[in-house]
C-alpha cells in the first residue's frame, strides 16, 4: 500500500504494519524506518521492531487494548524522527551469471527486453544497502537496484531454490542465505555464509552494511 | 530418556516459539496448537516454555528407556502404553522398556491432526536464539535441526523418580471447551489485513461465506485452501514486510494461504486478513481435506478471545493443581 500518508495496519493480534508513503524504496526512507524502529522497540508493548522495505513491523508481548493509541503514538514518532545514516561495511560477492545457477535470467530478459550483458552490468554496478533482514535466516532485503531490471515475482513459487541464489524479485534483489522455496526469478549464483546461529549476532550482515555483486563469470 | 521406534518423519520439537529472532530474518517455528502444548506442560507442571515433540503423522511410537512420566495432549489418537488404553489428554507414567503408541486420530466431535507427547521438565534439548523449537530452514533448535529419525534418543529435562511427579488425571480439551464453528464447520475468527480492500465486493463476500477446504499441500509452512477464486481489483507489486503465522496471503491464483508456524517472517504477497492468535490452534489442528469457516472480527473480540484462552489455561493450572493435591494425600 502506498500513499501521501503512511499506512498502519493489523496483522492479526500479533503484530502491526507500518507502511511509509511513497512508491520508491528510497534510502532516505528507510534510514527513517530504522530510526522509527530504534524508539519503538523501547515501547512496553512491543517485542520486536522488524524494519522491513519501507516499512516496519512491530510484534507484540501481549495485545494492547488501545491499539489506536499505539497507532498515533507510531504516526508522531514517524514525524519526529530524523534519518539515521547507519553505515557498515561492504562485502562482495562473486557472481556467476547465467547457466545452471540462473535458470530465470532468460525470464528477465524477456521482461525488460535487455540483453544478458546489459542485465549483468545493470545487476553488477551499485552498491546496495542491506535495507533489513527477513525472508528466512541471515537473508538480506537490498536497496539500490536499477529499477530498469525489475521482473515481476513468479506466478507460481519455486519448491527450492539452493542457497547463494542471486535473485530479482519485483524491484529487489537479493541472494538467499540458505535453500529453500522463492518466488523470485533466479538470475546467478554466489557463496557466502550469512546465518551461524552460535554467533551474536547470528547474521552476518545487518541493516547500514551493503553488498556489492563482483562479475566471475556470465554463461550465456 | 526416550527413543523413537517410528521410521514416520515429519515429528519434531516445538516450544511456544522463536519470538525475539525476527529482525535477523529468523521466524518463529512453534507448536502448530500452542494450546494443547500448553496443556501438556501444565499437566506435568513443566515451565510454559517446556518443548515437547509434536507429532503429524501416525501411528507413532516411542520406548521408554527409563521410567518416566509424560503427557499427551492433541489429537486423540486412540495411544496405547504397551497394550493399555490411555485417556486423551492424560498424564501418565512409563516404566523402563514400555512402548507408547499413537495410533491414527480419531474424528468426531474434535477431529484433530497433530499429537503432543510432553516429558518432566520438558524435552532436554539445547535453546538456541531464546527457543527450543526447531527451524527446519537454517537446520537449527529443536533436536539436531531437523525431524526426528527412528533410533533418535531424546532426554526429559528432569530425570529421576515419577513419584516426585503425581499422574493419573486429565484435562478437558479446549476443542470442546472452547468450541467454534459455522454451520456445524470448524470455524476461526479473522481481522482484515491492509489488502482486505483490494478485493472485490463479492469475493470478500465469498471468503466469509465459502467453506475452504485444507489441500493436501498443507503443512508448517502454511495452509493452502481451495475454494472460490477471490480477485483483486488492483494488482500492486507489495513492498517486502513482517508477516506472521495466520497471516492469510493471496497470491495471482485467487486461492489463499495461511502462513502457519514454520512460515518465513516476511513476504509481498497481497494480505486478506489474520486467522487470530486465539484461534490458530483450531487451524493448527484441522485435518488435510476437511473444510473450515471464516468469521470476520474486530480487534475488540479478537483480545477478548485472548483473554478467554487464558482463563481456560488458568482454570487448567488450577484443576491441576487440585489433582495433584488430592494425589499426593491419597
Amino acid at each position: 500500500m502506498t500513499s501521501e500518508q503512511p499506512a498502519v495496519s493489523l496483522l492479526g493480534t500479533s503484530a502491526l504494519l507500518f507502511e511509509a508513503p511513497g512508491h520508491a524504496m528510497a534510502l532516505q526512507t528507510q534510514q527513517r524506518i530504522w530510526s522509527l524502529a530504534r524508539v519503538a522497540a523501547t515501547w512496553p508493548e512491543v517485542r520486536e521492531a522488524v524494519p522491513g522495505m519501507n516499512n516496519l513491523m512491530l510484534s507484540f508481548a501481549r495485545a494492547p487494548r488501545a491499539i489506536d493509541a499505539l497507532r498515533d503514538r507510531l504516526c508522531d514518532a514517524w514525524e519526529a524522527v530524523t534519518p539515521l545514516p547507519l553505515e557498515g561495511r561492504v562485502v562482495e560477492l562473486p557472481v556467476v551469471y547465467g547457466g545452471d545457477g540462473g535458470p530465470h535470467l532468460a525470464d528477465v530478459v524477456s521482461h525488460t527486453g535487455l540483453s544478458i550483458d546489459d542485465i549483468v552490468e545493470i545487476h553488477s554496478a551499485p552498491i546496495y544497502p542491506v535495507y533489513a533482514l527477513g525472508s528466512h535466516p541471515g537473508y538480506c532485503y537490498l536497496g539500490g537496484m536499477n529499477p530498469r531490471i525489475a521482473t515481476p515475482r513468479r506466478k507460481t513459487p519455486v519448491l527450492s531454490i539452493p542457497g547463494g541464489a542471486v535473485s530479482i524479485g519485483g524491484a529487489q534483489t537479493g541472494v538467499s542465505a540458505s535453500a529453500g522455496p522463492s518466488g523470485w526469478n533466479t538470475i546467478g549464483r554466489t557463496s557466502m555464509h550469512f546465518f551461524d546461529p552460535a554467533s551474536n549476532p547470528p547474521a552476518l550482515l545487518q541493516p547500514g552494511d551493503a553488498l556489492r555483486f563482483r562479475v566471475e563469470k556470465v554463461i550465456r | 530418556m526416550i527413543e523413537i521406534m517410528s521410521a514416520s518423519a515429519l515429528a519434531t520439537v516445538q516450544d511456544l516459539g522463536r519470538c525475539d529472532a525476527l529482525r535477523w530474518g529468523v521466524g518463529t517455528a512453534g507448536a502448530m496448537d500452542p494450546l494443547a502444548l500448553a496443556a501438556g506442560n501444565i499437566l506435568l507442571g513443566n515451565d510454559a516454555g517446556a518443548a515437547a515433540i509434536e507429532v503429524p503423522v501416525f501411528p507413532f511410537q516411542v520406548r521408554f528407556t527409563q521410567d518416566g512420566v509424560f503427557a499427551l495432549t492433541g489429537a486423540d489418537c486412540a495411544a496405547r502404553l504397551d497394550d493399555a488404553p490411555l485417556l486423551p489428554w492424560w498424564a501418565g507414567q512409563a516404566r523402563a522398556g514400555q512402548v507408547l503408541s499413537l495410533g491414527l486420530p480419531r474424528g468426531g466431535a474434535w477431529a484433530a491432526s497433530r499429537a503432543y507427547l510432553c516429558l518432566a521438565g520438558g524435552v532436554d534439548v539445547p535453546q538456541v536464539l531464546g527457543s527450543r523449537s526447531t527451524q527446519l530452514r537454517g537446520a537449527f533448535g529443536g533436536f539436531e535441526g531437523r525431524a526426528l529419525r527412528q533410533g533418535d534418543v531424546l532426554r526429559a529435562a528432569v530425570s529421576g523418580s515419577p513419584a516426585a511427579r503425581p499422574t493419573g488425571f486429565g484435562l478437558v480439551p479446549p476443542a470442546l471447551a472452547l468450541p467454534l464453528q459455522r454451520d456445524g464447520v470448524p470455524a476461526m475468527r479473522v481481522l482484515p489485513a491492509a489488502e482486505y480492500s483490494h478485493y472485490t465486493e463479492a469475493s470478500r463476500a465469498a471468503f466469509w461465506a465459502a467453506e475452504w477446504k485444507i489441500t493436501a499441500q498443507s503443512d508448517r509452512y502454511g495452509y493452502r485452501l481451495a475454494g472460490p477464486v477471490l480477485e483483486a481489483r488492483t494488482t500492486v507489486e507489495m513492498r517486502s514486510h513482517g508477516i506472521v503465522p495466520g497471516v492469510i496471503q493471496v497470491p495471482s491464483g485467487g486461492q489463499p494461504i495461511v502462513q502457519m508456524r514454520d512460515a518465513q517472517p516476511s513476504g509481498g504477497y497481497p494480505k486478506l486478513g489474520t486467522v487470530i492468535e486465539a484461534d490458530l490452534w483450531r487451524l493448527g489442528q484441522a485435518p488435510i481435506g476437511s473444510r473450515v469457516r471464516f468469521i470476520e472480527t474486530t480487534w475488540e473480540q479478537a483480545t477478548a478471545a485472548l483473554d478467554e484462552t487464558d482463563a481456560w489455561l488458568a482454570e487448567a493450572r488450577r484443576l491441576v493443581e487440585l489433582a495433584r493435591h488430592q494425589r499426593a494425600r491419597s
